[in-house]
């Protein structure tokens, strides 16, 4: 979740700019992060992206669907082996998960360990007192949270993107939107590096502070400016597309071809999620 | 004892999420994996998905071959719009979802597609949002918004020149009700879980905090913050276009067509809103808590088949056990309004299906 607060704070120009700037920079270096790792040698990396999406998917539901705190736990513990055997960095996959995840999952779920009614576990002060129901549910709650990111972060770290959207017809999704999702993918950089520049030319310009009102004046005039570029390249590249025969309907190249290693990885994977299904109700 | 334990409780809680109101109010309402069990999960993608098939259906009767490009830079947009961080006046900041802007730029059908876009993309790409929740979140945040927001905007902009001061105002409104909106929707799907699904020892397996925390703790705060992030972005890029761009408020993006069901949604939301308001008025007929009640008070005794058939049968108002005042009229409103809307879309669905015409595709790859 990505989120960025400064309460308390006297409203400044930059504050608001350089927020904007670094979500913006850190998005971009995310992304080149994960096409790093994911043109690394490793077990998911060799894999088709189908494979990949339906074993994140089956585990996803096996997490979800769960009942039992040590079958998330070893699924967790699963995903962590994956991530070793795919070159993500140990420290990294643990720390993105778990150093964001107190700040946000367990700063609403601290009220459930005393409000839950059941037995009391642990009495902290007179009239405050720890549930065992509260304290389960805490741990569900953290787990199942930790381990689906974790999961979807094992997806998207080892899979570029194109291949990810190519993957995704194995899930039924039409043609026409797997194509749109890859444009609007691709467009997303250009307008995030469009809206960069606006933010920094605009940067250069301004001596002092800005106040919190011509702060907002700045931002809708580049989002209202941002959409009407918007608007017009989607004419552009509609022309573009013209000129190089699109009439509207979307044919994509399929070039992967499932290998004997492929399925079987599979098998396994989707076995140990129906056991997990299993064993966890 | 219980009544001592649960009121001590209650004001420890109110000082807590006094605490969090402006932190968690600038976060946008992005559901991770986990605080929604599977069942909830899969009803969020049946409500959302009718809406896709509108939008979808829309785009292919207006504009055919041009909308991929367009939907796709517009998708790529609201992904951007969503990192924008905007200063509010007091001192906070908060990011703005632009699913209002969308709607008044593009018409709510065509929005839900561009915002689900960029929803999917980052619960698939970057990690915001879960995979299994997207449906959730594309109905709390692509669906409703839009349609909130596009309603209240047309109320306050019919019949009124492009340049008008009331468009901002309906842009504004707009964008502080549909966000709203969404976020009660939101606190609705959290607080319903631990009602349905428990451990066996009564620990709820998904988010913990029954409706009468969950409504009010993400209501709230968005009211406060992501609301007017939203409304005050919505108006001041409204303003921004009257001034210098204002054929894109024209509706030049999308060739203007009359909205047909537009007529059948103010009525509905006219219903939805109005409806509580009549069952506010008698207090009576309040058996179902019952059970709840006891559970709450130590009886464990009631068979575990019966209690799960209990919670689910009196879902909505069984989870009423805090005292906290107003609570059964709160829990009356909730499950009145999420019924009027899940039978609504339930019916909505039905018809969509019939009316599906098959030629609609073959239309477009003769031209």
């Amino acid at each position: 979740m990505d989120k960025s607060i400064n309460p308390g704070h006297s409203h400044r120009s930059s504050h608001v700019l350089e927020h904007t700037l670094h979500g913006i920079s850190e998005t971009l270096e995310r992304a080149l992060f994960a096409e790093e790792i994911s043109a690394k040698p490793g077990l998911f990396q060799s894999l088709d992206a189908r494979v990949k999406i339906l074993t994140v998917l089956a585990f996803l539901l096996a997490v979800s669907f769960s009942k039992n705190l040590e079958i998330i736990a070893a699924i967790y513990l699963l995903a962590l082996a994956l991530a070793l055997a795919s070159s993500i960095p140990a420290g990294f996959f643990v720390k993105r998960v778990w150093l964001a995840l107190p700040f946000f999952t367990g700063l609403i779920i601290l009220p459930a360990l005393f409000v839950t009614p059941g037995p009391v576990l642990l009495q902290v002060l007179p009239g405050l007192a720890i549930t065992r129901t509260g304290a389960i549910s805490s741990l569900f709650l953290l787990l199942r949270v930790s381990t689906s990111i974790s999961l979807s972060l094992l997806l998207i770290l080892t899979t570029p993107w194109n291949t990810v959207l190519s993957g995704l017809t194995v899930l039924r999704v039409p043609d026409v939107f797997i194509l749109i999702l890859g444009m609007t993918y691709r467009y997303i950089y250009l307008l995030l590096h469009t809206a960069n520049d606006m933010f920094l030319s605009r940067k250069s310009r301004v001596v002092g502070w800005l106040d919190a009102g011509e702060d907002r004046r700045m931002l809708a005039a580049i989002s209202g400016t941002l959409l009407a570029k918007s608007i017009n390249m989607s004419s552009e590249v509609y022309l573009s597309m013209q000129s190089r025969g699109f009439r509207g309907s979307v044919v994509t190249l399929k070039p992967f071809k499932m290998q004997p290693r492929d399925w079987a990885w599979l098998a396994v994977f989707i076995g140990l999620a129906i056991l997990a299904v299993v064993l966890g109700r | 004892m219980i009544e001592l334990f649960t009121f001590k409780i209650n004001k420890w809680l109110v000082a807590y999420y006094a605490a969090l109101l402006v932190w968690l109010g600038t976060t946008a309402m992005h559901i991770p994996d986990g605080y929604l069990s599977p069942l909830t999960s899969l009803v969020m993608f049946l409500l959302v998905l009718p809406f896709w098939m509108i939008g979808v259906r829309k785009i292919r009767e207006t504009m055919n071959a041009r909308s991929v490009p367009l939907i796709a830079l517009l998708a790529a947009f609201s992904f951007v719009i969503m990192m924008f961080n905007i200063p509010l006046p007091g001192g906070t900041s908060g990011h703005a979802i632009g699913a209002t802007l969308a709607a008044i730029v593009l018409g709510p059908e065509v929005a839900v597609i561009a915002v689900s876009i960029a929803l999917i993309i980052q619960a698939f790409f970057f990690g915001d949002g879960g995979i299994l929740a997207i449906g959730a979140n594309c109905f709390n945040m692509a669906v409703v918004v839009p349609y909130v927001g596009y309603a209240v905007y047309q109320a306050f902009s019919k019949g009124t020149p492009i340049n008008s001061p009331r468009r901002l105002t309906g842009a504004a409104l707009g964008g502080w009700l549909g966000v709203s909106t969404g976020a009660f929707l939101a606190g609705i799907e959290f607080g319903i879980q631990p009602l349905l699904f428990k451990a066996a020892d009564g620990s709820p397996l998904y988010a913990p905090f029954p409706l009468s925390v969950s409504v009010p703790a993400m209501l709230i705060p968005h009211m406060l913050v992501a609301s007017v992030v939203e409304g005050l972005l919505t108006a001041l890029v409204v303003a921004y276009l009257q001034r210098s761009n204002s054929n894109i408020l024209e509706g030049a993006a999308i060739p203007a067509q009359a909205l047909r069901l537009r007529g059948l949604w103010v009525a509905l939301a006219v219903l939805i809103v109005a409806s509580p308001f009549g069952l506010l008025a008698p207090g009576t007929a309040w058996g179902e808590w019952s059970t709840g009640q006891l559970s709450a008070m130590g009886l464990q005794a009631i068979p575990t088949g019966m209690r799960q058939l209990s919670g689910l049968w009196g879902a909505p108002l069984s989870g009423y056990n805090l005292p906290v005042l107003g609570n059964t009229n709160l829990g009356y409103v909730i499950s009145a309004v999420t019924g009027i809307v899940i039978v609504g879309l339930v019916v909505w669905l039905f018809t969509l299906l019939l009316t599906v015409r098959p030629g609609a595709q073959n239309q477009e790859h003769q031209r």
